[in-house]
């Protein structure tokens, strides 16, 4: 435990004055021989997979391949589900997410999450963005207006909602919703932000307002986005992990590679539009 | 239909049959449906006319029928008792039904696994619903006017009627909370809420419209009941409760008792009765719709 928090404080470090692509790679999040069953159906095989900090790291693959159910393991979400069942190891900083001594509530504190469907909560504005810090205590801590100022600015949302902070969440079209889950999603500073399909649900105008704020949040955050979409893929990841049905990770490897000379034969094809 | 057309195009196509069984079925459905409409028409007119008559031909004078109690001279009998039995029944009964029917709806919605224990809770609440109200009076009467001795008291009635609307405002309260969507939920505890933090603030603001419509009509439906409030012994009072645990005879009891006398003036003082029981409920129902409408947009 002490050498990964060690190892904690030297990444934020060398985190400053590096451009992303010469950043080293440090693993934040692991998955080791990971499987997922929901009752009796197996959603994940032997998934293995090393997820550096401080990147995009895109999850692609055909409907029902396991993507989003990998993501969801990451935060735990998927406790919510009776008849899901996780076996194996999947680590933040070296600590299994599934010890017993973890708990889910803390880890989502510190890994957030961005759903496909634009989900605010029927509040205004201001109190969508400022609820992460009021359920987590911290709101004496910090100036509450300030910090959703920043958490809305980080989202590029800012300018558009500047004069109407008090209106409803909902009044707001799909793509700026997004970007509200968004500013949501960072107002409480998590270190990594889990995306499911962030972008299905909006035109491809506020697809590309999204995409262009991912390239920004990684910045800060550690991004691992599930997509439908290869060409959003290519565009905005920095690895890239091709799960194929049966829930099996085929290929992780650097986004350029997996799109320009794939090892794996079934992930050219899909890739080439074969199938899927 | 048959008409001569410049081409045969659909000439082969007759559907004259098809189109008049169409129009005997939407008669036959309009009937129906106004049927109901009727009968109240006819129910209301009938108690308009009782009360139009005893206002004129009785001299029942409406601010002496709301500041006076009951009384076995017809001509001195008022409506005051009852309706502050009901209204203090009403308070009782929210608070009693309230907080574990809603609790009770949060359990099974939010947190009680998907196992055989939940649906046997569930199949429970759904035929407790359905259980005659006069059973819910006997329950009364044996288990707390006689079983712990608390006498035929307002509290005891109170309890009756509160068992009787709570799987009623279980079930609109868990109907409300299935309608807030997942999305919102799963929001929140990604978030890094815990479940609780969820219910509180985000589940239950947006359920709430939703729960106090079903609370509401649930309460309706208690103020009505006449038949527990007989089995625990609120009859033949004629004087205002003193407090929870004074004995009462509420609004629809003092009806049935007025609509039992042989004299006619009895029977106006009841119809006069009726109107204002009728009005308590429609300003509960049109309160229960102004909430439906006005929230039904937020989510």
């Amino acid at each position: 435990m002490s050498t990964e928090e060690q190892s904690l404080i030297t990444t934020e470090v060398q985190t400053e004055n590096t451009t992303r692509a010469d950043r080293p790679d440090e693993t934040v999040l692991e998955a080791r021989s990971l499987d997922v069953y929901y009752g009796q159906d197996q959603a994940l095989t032997d998934v293995s997979i090393e997820i550096p900090e401080h990147k995009v790291t895109a999850m692609i693959g055909p409907s029902g391949c396991g993507k989003s159910t990998f993501l969801r393991s990451i935060n735990r979400m998927n406790d919510q589900i009776d008849a899901c069942r996780v076996d194996g190891e999947l680590s933040f900083h070296g600590k299994n997410v599934y010890d017993e001594d973890v708990d889910p509530v803390a880890l989502r504190r510190k890994i957030g999450q961005v759903f496909q469907k634009p989900n605010p909560f029927p509040k205004s504005i201001y109190e969508n963005v400022a609820y992460g810090l009021r359920v987590q205590g911290t709101v004496d801590d910090v100036d509450l207006d300030d910090a959703v100022e920043q958490a809305l600015r980080g989202a590029a949302l800012w300018d558009e909602v500047e004069g109407k902070l008090d209106s409803s969440g909902l009044d707001l079209s799909g793509g700026q919703q997004q970007r509200l889950c968004i500013a949501r999603a960072i107002a409480t500073d998590p270190e990594v932000i889990l995306m499911d399909e962030p972008t299905s649900a909006l035109d491809p105008v506020a697809a590309s307002k999204i995409e262009d704020l991912i390239d920004e949040l990684v910045e800060e955050y550690t991004v691992v986005i599930v997509t439908h979409n290869m060409q959003q893929a290519a565009r905005i990841s920095d690895r890239t992990a091709v799960f194929l049905t049966g829930g099996e990770l085929v290929e992780f490897d650097d986004t350029a590679s997996i799109f320009e000379d794939p090892a794996d034969d079934r992930v050219e094809d899909y890739i080439t539009g074969k199938f899927g | 239909m048959s008409s001569e057309t410049d081409h045969d195009l659909f000439a082969d196509v007759d559907l004259g049959w098809e189109h008049r069984k169409n129009r005997i079925f939407l008669g036959l459905i309009f009937a129906a449906s106004m049927f109901g409409v009727l009968m109240l028409a006819l129910l209301l007119f009938d108690v308009a006319t009782d009360f139009y008559v005893g206002l004129t031909e009785y001299n029942i004078n409406l601010v002496d029928f709301f500041t006076r109690d009951g009384s076995r001279r017809e001509e001195l009998s008022g409506f005051r008792g009852a309706i502050v039995a009901s209204i203090t029944l009403m308070v009782l009964v929210t608070f009693l039904a309230f907080f574990v029917g809603v609790g009770s709806a949060i359990y099974l919605e939010e947190y009680a696994p998907d196992n055989r224990i939940t649906r046997l809770i569930e199949a429970n609440l759904a035929n407790l619903a359905g259980v005659p109200s006069i059973v819910y009076g006997l329950l009364g009467l044996a288990a707390f006017v006689n079983g712990i001795g608390m006498g035929p008291i307002l509290l005891a009635g109170a309890i009756a009627l509160g068992l009787l609307v709570m799987p009623i405002i279980i079930v609109s309260a868990q109907e409300a909370l299935r309608a807030v969507p997942d999305g919102v939920r799963n929001g929140s505890l990604a978030t890094g809420a815990t479940q609780w933090q969820t219910i509180r603030n985000v589940v239950l603001p947006a359920a709430m419209p939703g729960i106090m419509t079903g609370t509401i009509l649930a309460l309706a439906r208690a103020i009505g009941e006449t038949a527990p409030l007989i089995m625990v012994g609120a009859i033949f009072i004629n004087r205002m409760p003193r407090g929870p645990f004074d004995r009462f005879s509420a609004m629809p009891t003092q009806i049935y008792n007025w609509a039992n006398e042989p004299s006619q003036h009895f029977i106006h003082l009841a119809a006069t009765g009726i109107v204002v029981l009728l009005s308590f409920l429609f300003v509960m129902n049109l309160i229960a719709i102004y909430i439906r409408h006005r929230y039904e947009t937020e989510i």
